[in-house]
């Protein structure tokens, strides 16, 4: 039974938790907007590269000297999973979902005996995934030091990545990262990048004749420079996504944290004021049964 | 008055300009070209130079680019560029670092292709550099 020190206390450390949370909430809200416009001015860009590189792609459709970055290695026993996730914790489900998309991915293939690597990227992926993937880890990026993600440590993934895939080290590289709804809904996501595939866009009128675009230098040589570099816009796109939906994450746990607080410190009340009457019942009582003995 | 077109100049983090202009020089990898009102559809990627804008007028305001490329079509041109910065904002060590990247480039290549286009990036900064030290 606690005493009502201990209630008085338990209220007390209730009440600070929740200033905490909300302060976080707080934070998280700010940090939030500013991810919002950094994913939304980053839009743009990685949607006319989509455009464009669909349309040269199909110029290339089923012809043998297609780029290997579009066409991949011709085979599929080596997936490289790029796990990108966050570098703090306390964002409700954020971290869990996408590290457990990406584990139930290397479940599948592994059973299909193929070989994987993993790339994390974030302190927190890496946490997540190293008990039971531990040894298919070959590398973690760590980019806690790094405020706001610039397309510079998106690009150094990118190279990494891509040098990797030159020396034949993969066929097959997918992106894991999460998609921002909604500041309360984060969709856990896999991109492959490598063979690059391209969403095209279905309500575009093809039927009629295509214009005839000039290049320079030619299509191939275009190509050869766009892929490498869509991969680097792929995961700055991605990084930006995660940013996003992190703060999301963690503004709507840290509300819920702040209501669960309020509920909590709501009943130890309740339950005080009544041990608090009781006492002072029992108090009331001896004295009067006291006087009245006399 | 020379006619406008819809003229947009992206780089990877924000689009930082989107509006009616009359005429835009690019730096192609081969060569610089200009583009008016109703230019045929035409793409190219573009080498690191100095992007030069003129909206109904005389004055050019000028943009210096890295690495992307240009795609004319729908009677817009769009310009993707991995680095663009307005040449009043840019700074002298963004330049060097530039430089000194192309460099080593230059030097880790392996065969004579890389080797061919990592210098043709170096000349092209180095001449950046040079027009820049004369304003």
């Amino acid at each position: 039974m606690p005493s009502l020190k201990d209630l008085r206390n338990r209220i007390a450390s209730v009440k600070a938790t929740q200033k905490i949370t909300k302060a976080m909430q707080m934070v998280a809200a700010a940090k939030l907007r500013r991810a919002q416009e950094a994913a939304e001015a980053a839009r743009p860009y990685a949607e006319r590269m989509g455009a464009v590189l669909a349309n040269l792609a199909e110029a290339f459709e089923g012809r043998d000297d297609a780029p290997k970055l579009m066409s991949g290695t011709g085979s599929d026993q080596v997936h490289l999973l790029v796990v990108a996730t966050a570098e703090r914790g306390l964002c409700g489900g954020f971290n869990t979902n996408i590290a457990k998309l990406a584990r139930e991915k290397a479940r599948s293939l592994i059973a299909a005996g193929k070989t994987v690597k993993i790339i994390c990227v974030g302190k927190k992926g890496f946490d997540a995934l190293k008990r039971e993937l531990g040894q298919h880890v070959i590398k973690t990026i760590d980019l806690r030091s790094v405020k706001n993600v610039g397309f510079v440590n998106a690009d150094e993934i990118g190279k990494e990545v891509l040098s990797m895939f030159a020396d034949g080290e993969f066929d097959v590289c997918t992106l894991f990262y999460s998609t921002f709804r909604s500041v309360i809904a984060q969709e856990p996501t896999a991109k492959q990048l490598i063979p690059a595939s391209f969403e095209t866009d279905e309500t575009e009128d093809r039927s009629g004749a295509q214009p005839v675009y000039e290049y320079e230098p030619d299509e191939a040589e275009i190509l050869e420079d766009l892929l490498p570099r869509n991969i680097s816009v792929q995961i700055f796109r991605a990084l930006l996504e995660n940013a996003a939906s992190e703060q999301g994450a963690r503004m709507s746990a840290m509300d819920n944290a702040t209501r669960n607080a309020g509920d909590m410190i709501d009943k130890l009340t309740i339950n005080y004021n009544r041990r608090r009457q009781a006492q002072i019942t029992t108090e009331l009582i001896e004295i009067i049964s006291g006087a009245e003995a006399l | 008055m020379a006619e406008l077109f819809q003229f947009e100049l992206v780089s990877p983090e924000r689009q930082l300009l989107s509006e009616q202009v009359a005429e835009v020089v690019v730096p192609g990898a081969e060569g610089e070209f200009g583009v008016l009102k109703d230019h045929s559809l035409f793409m190219s990627s573009i080498a690191p130079g100095i992007l030069k804008v003129r909206n109904d007028g005389d004055s050019w305001t000028e943009y210096f680019v890295r690495g992307g490329f240009a795609d004319v079509s729908g009677g817009r041109l769009t310009v993707l560029a991995e680095q663009a910065v307005p040449v009043a904002e840019i700074s002298r060590e963004q330049l060097d670092l530039a430089i000194k990247n192309a460099e080593e480039d230059a030097a880790d290549a392996k065969d004579d292709m890389t080797r061919q286009k990592a210098d043709r990036t170096l000349r092209r900064l180095k001449d950046v550099a040079e027009a820049l030290k004369q304003v």
